[in-house]
């Protein structure tokens, strides 16, 4: 059955619906074959080229996130140690500081000591040298009182110098050896 | 259109399908009504495509988000759905089938066309044409016309005898019952929400301004039918574009698998 032979059908008076007039296939037709065109050469190229550009931009996003998400990381890492160092150092540092006060400490208290030290013993010093000297003065003044005293005892009669000379002697002695045990009973 | 005149009332007739022609009157590019629809409809739907897609972005806007929208569903709940992915070199031909179907369709509920372009055979019946030998074309190619013919009239698992009675129902529903019942769905369905329509709308007139006082308000129940049938008939204008296409993809997997 042609086209024409439908169309002639179709135009007869008995109007069967089941047979399409030549017309209408022509004008389906080409509305069809206009959709299809617009569809198959236009529409869906359009749009699959664009979601392929969507993909590959969401790809690129993704991978760039992922890239920066391991530099942060990576970042992090290192903010990380630095910290840990920075403790570390921080720690070690007190530590130091604290012997090193320690033995600021101990050195100074060692000076103060020996200075202390130093003082005791030169007072020492002095008070033996002024001790031997207030003795040998005191000795010497002793004698003297002495003989004065014996002199004025005895009277001029003490011709013979040297027996009196080793009786002062002796008697000086005497007072000397008195004096040391006075001074070994008071240590 | 509207039946109803002076001398009382006129039910639709087959007529409505059959409009005079208004221009090339006589040639085979004879305009009438239903294919001035036609036209209409393509101009709309070949716009709004034309439209969506003439600068494409990479972040749709507009009438970009509304195409690719549309254009998903297809992909997706027709053509991923029931022939997979490598049925996506079908997508051209598929979403040609629902839209135009869809916009023809809907032609018959949109004022002043009101007439669906499916509504007479020519249409159906060249994209029941179009898809039977677009999936016969594929199962050959695909299976090899042997394999193809052996897997549709003779199916594996049956005893010889059962052939005599099994491969004329195959040949039949395959080859001939596939293209003849996309194209009597369609047209059936179509012509039907036409002529209620017009019923009730032209019942509606005709009880409104015609009749007498007492049927009046059945002239108002005949509206309200018609306006709950106008709704209906957009979800049959969406469901038939929805099933001739599925049906279109669920044979064309059976074309492309060899074993169905």
């Amino acid at each position: 059955m042609t086209p024409t032979d439908i169309a002639l059908l179709a135009a007869e008076e008995n109007k069967n619906p089941l047979l399409p007039a030549a017309p209408d296939l022509v004008w389906g037709g080409i509305c069809f074959v206009i959709l299809l065109l617009l569809f198959w050469k236009y529409a869906l190229p359009r749009l699959q080229q664009v979601l392929d550009e969507r993909t590959a931009n969401i790809e690129k996003k993704l991978e760039q996130a992922e890239r920066e998400r391991a530099e942060a990381q990576a970042l992090l890492e290192q903010y990380r140690e630095q910290l840990a160092e920075a403790r570390q150092e921080a720690a070690r540092i007190r530590a130091e500081a604290q012997s090193e006060r320690q033995a600021i400490i101990e050195e100074a208290r060692a000076e103060a000591q020996a200075a202390a030290q130093q003082v005791t013993e030169r007072a020492h010093a002095q008070l033996q040298a002024d001790a031997q000297q207030a003795k040998a003065e005191l000795s010497r003044e002793i004698g003297r009182i002495a003989v004065e005293l014996a002199e004025k005892i005895v009277g001029q009669a003490l011709s013979d110098g040297q027996a009196t000379r080793a009786t002062v002697e002796q008697f000086l002695a005497e007072l000397e050896s008195q004096a040391g045990s006075a001074e070994a009973g008071r240590r | 259109m509207i039946a109803a005149g002076e001398g009382g009332f006129h039910a639709p007739t087959i007529d409505e399908f059959f409009p005079e022609g208004v221009l090339f009157e006589g040639t085979i590019f004879e305009l009438n009504r239903i294919r001035l629809v036609m036209i209409v409809m393509t101009i709309v739907v070949g716009g709004f495509f034309w439209l969506a897609f003439r600068k494409p972005q990479v972040v749709p806007r507009g009438l970009q988000n509304v195409g690719e929208v549309a254009i998903d569903f297809v992909k997706f709940q027709i053509v991923d759905e029931v022939i997979g992915k490598e049925g996506r070199r079908f997508l051209p031909y598929l979403t040609t089938l629902f839209f135009l179907i869809l916009a023809f369709n809907i032609a018959g509920i949109i004022p002043p066309l009101q007439i669906a372009g499916t509504s007479v055979i020519a249409l159906p019946m060249l994209l029941a044409i179009c898809t039977w030998v677009l999936f016969n074309y594929t199962g050959i190619k695909e299976q090899g016309l042997g394999h193809y013919l052996k897997v549709n009239l003779f199916p594996s698992g049956l005893p010889k005898v059962m052939y005599v009675l099994v491969t004329p129902i195959e040949f039949a529903s395959t080859f001939i019952l596939r293209p003849v019942t996309l194209t009597l769905r369609l047209l059936g369905n179509m012509m039907a929400g036409h002529m209620v329509l017009l019923l009730f709308f032209a019942g509606t007139s005709y009880l409104l301004f015609d009749a007498g006082a007492l049927l009046k308000p059945i002239g108002l129940l005949s509206f309200g039918m018609g306006f709950a049938f106008t709704a209906f008939e957009i979800l049959v204008a969406v469901l038939q574009a929805y099933i001739f296409t599925l049906l279109t993809a669920v044979y064309l997997a059976g074309a492309m698998s060899a074993e169905h």
